[in-house]
């Protein structure tokens, strides 16, 4: 086990200010950078121990761009993310080391994250050697208390992911960002490949391992359905911006940004006798390359008015409800 | 409600099987279900059950030569599918079944404009003239949603967003006003709120054009959101079918109770564990006897692994695949 500080519960773990990240997009017949896709665009947000901070959006909203950024595998262009008194944005790849295994990540897809010529008791060791603990035995010791953490057999060590269904191979994902007794785990989408019945047990296992290892979420997905049923508080982001924040609890009982609810009101909801009246968005989410001046959400948005073409929309608190604040990015008091 | 009517599509009993080096499996084994005019049926279920084979195997769409409908029939508008020619069901492919896939990146060519490969259609099913299938084309986009499709038609495919793309393929799959659509996954690949939108445009376009439509989903949300009537099919077999409503809120098969109760819903309590269905889908080539779901099943009796359930009629159209669907207790249902 490491020598991790108990974290506070309730203590911000790590806050992120006005986090930029723009990828050049290149072109011409010297690839020069032509223009700027400005996947997060000013981003802050804190995650506090303990606690599971989902966030949502759509394809292209850069909320996997954000949870990268946060494991450093992308390099912001501006901005902090604090963590342990240090700031992640700006440390070399020496400097970070010996806070990745503080901070861990879970992918989307296990059979892409997970190296197809090791075996899964390889893969599982890999952590312990690279940050150079325990002796051989030790490390083995340590794989097959893993797996069974995680809930598969012991026999498991030997066999190469390719041997596992989807459910175990992210079962398999979960275990090595667990190897190292994290304090923050970024999952990205880690059960959206699944099907729904192996869904719930990968849901009903993270539950649990941050409940005894006390692990802090950033649970990154587009179901807003399994994002509330995990989280705390959730962030809502569109094309590169935050524009909601609340409990999970308020997020969906008054959700105050246009967008939100939208959002709420376009999940199908398993029950044939609700048929809601929708809120049916027109349109495409706007290219983070040429995104629209003012509010990011302004052409799509049912409730436009002239300010919100030319004027971008602040964070503001507009409720605290159990010690949670809500904030929301509209110009408008909906 | 009893249908006067014959329906529009019968399958019954199919039988689908695949030639693989490791032997022959039947992806789909014994199938049966109807499809009433200008209805919705959905087919549930997870990777692997059968559910896409079924729709190729309606379609005539197997991959050959590993693929084959090894009995079965396929009744439509009279006929029965799986006996006629290949000739024969060209005419009916595109014209009166209409299909729309799940990636629209890829059921679309990359390298041929929107225009060529609507027209495409067109000149197949009902016109000689290339102009006037161009035009027909744009009135076909216009249709669909798609904002100036004078444009649009001379457009490649990466130029339209996902969800434009869709609409493509959906205006592809109606061009010919067909009878039915076959829909596989039509909005698994789309965000939310475009898979509103498509949805939407789904249903308006049954409603002005009274199409059959066959919805291929593991999404239980859109199920009850469009469906009339719903198949759950699990490895191969239907465990449960009948209209909606009954599904949703009377579901027999320990299956479909299952995956009602372990999908988190917005009005769930948050972080309390979710009931799940243990195990996994069993291989098809090392499928148990008696029922499939055993393994799963928390109901589980001897007889399970013995003998295959029958197809009982629980009520009305509703028919369950299982041998103790009469002692298990009515399923709370969440509001």
């Amino acid at each position: 086990m490491s020598e991790k500080s108990a974290d506070q519960p309730g203590l911000p773990l790590l806050e992120i200010r006005q986090l930029k990240m723009y990828f050049p997009v290149k072109g011409g017949v010297f690839m020069t950078a032509k223009a700027q896709c400005k996947a997060v665009d000013g981003v802050s947000l804190v995650i506090r121990a303990g606690e599971t901070l989902g966030l949502v959006g759509e394809s292209g909203c850069g909320k996997s761009t954000l949870g990268k950024c946060i494991v450093r595998l992308n390099q912001p262009t501006s901005g902090e993310i604090l963590f342990d008194g240090a700031d992640l944005a700006k440390l070399s790849r020496s400097e970070m080391k010996p806070h990745r295994r503080n901070i861990q990540m879970i992918f989307q897809d296990p059979a892409d994250s997970l190296n197809s010529r090791h075996t899964v008791g390889n893969i599982l060791e890999e952590p312990f050697i690279v940050h150079g603990i325990g002796s051989e035995a030790e490390r083995r010791a340590r794989v097959s208390e893993l797996l069974r953490t995680v809930g598969l057999p012991a026999g498991a060590a030997e066999r190469f992911p390719f041997e596992f269904s989807g459910g175990q191979r992210q079962r398999i994902g979960i275990a090595r960002a667990i190897a190292l007794n994290p304090r923050l785990v970024v999952c990205d989408e880690p059960v959206s490949a699944l099907d729904v019945s192996i869904q719930s047990q990968v849901l009903n296992l993270m539950l649990d391992l941050q409940r005894e290892l006390k692990l802090s979420y950033l649970f990154i997905a587009h179901d807003l359905a399994v994002v509330k049923h995990i989280s705390d508080r959730i962030v809502v982001m569109y094309l590169g911006h935050v524009v909601e924040t609340a409990s999970a609890e308020e997020i969906y009982r008054s959700p105050r940004h246009p967008y939100t609810r939208a959002l709420i009101s376009a999940i199908p909801v398993p029950n044939p006798r609700k048929h809601r009246d929708r809120i049916i968005l027109q349109g495409d989410v706007p290219s983070p390359i040429n995104p629209p001046s003012g509010c990011p959400f302004h052409t799509r948005c049912p409730h436009v008015q002239e300010r919100c073409r030319v004027e971008k929309p602040a964070l503001r608190t507009v409720a605290t409800t159990a010690g949670i604040e809500q904030q929301v990015a509209c110009h408008l008091d909906l | 409600m009893p249908d006067p009517s014959t329906p529009l599509l019968e399958v019954r009993d199919l039988v689908t099987a695949f030639d693989t080096d490791a032997g022959q499996v039947r992806a789909v084994d014994g199938v049966s279900f109807v499809v009433h005019k200008g209805k919705t049926l959905g087919i549930v279920g997870e990777s692997g059950c059968g559910k896409s084979v079924t729709a190729l195997s309606i379609n005539r769409l197997l991959p050959k030569p590993m693929g084959k409908i090894l009995s079965g029939q396929v009744m439509f508008e009279g006929q029965d599918l799986t006996k006629l020619s290949p000739e024969q069901m060209l005419k009916i492919r595109g014209a009166r079944i209409g299909m729309i896939f799940q990636e629209p990146m890829t059921a679309l060519n990359p390298l041929h404009r929107i225009g060529r490969q609507l027209s495409e259609i067109f000149l197949l099913h009902k016109t000689k003239d290339p102009r006037e299938a161009l035009a027909m084309s744009v009135e076909m986009l216009r249709l669909v949603g798609i904002p100036s499709p004078e444009i649009r038609v001379s457009e490649y495919p990466h130029q339209l967003s996902g969800g434009m793309r869709q609409r493509v393929v959906i205006a592809i799959a109606l061009a010919c006003k067909p009878a039915l659509v076959i829909a596989d996954e039509p909005t698994t690949a789309l965000d939310v709120t475009i898979q509103a939108q498509i949805l939407e445009l789904m249903k308006n376009l049954q409603r002005e054009m009274g199409m059959s439509i066959v919805l291929i989903t593991h999404d239980l949300g859109v199920i009850a959101e469009v469906c009339d009537e719903v198949v759950v099919m699990y490895a191969g077999r239907i465990a449960e079918r009948g209209p909606v409503l009954e599904i949703f809120e009377n579901p027999k098969h320990p299956y479909t109770r299952g995956l009602l109760q372990s999908i988190p819903r917005l009005d769930s309590p948050r972080k309390v564990k979710l009931n799940t269905i243990e195990g996994m889908v069993p291989g098809l080539l090392d499928l148990p006897t008696g029922c499939r779901f055993q393994n799963r099943c928390p109901h589980k009796i001897a007889r399970c692994a013995e003998v295959q359930p029958p197809v009982e009629s629980v009520g009305e159209h509703h028919d369950v695949a299982c041998h103790r669907w009469r002692e298990l207790s009515p399923l709370e249902v969440r509001s």
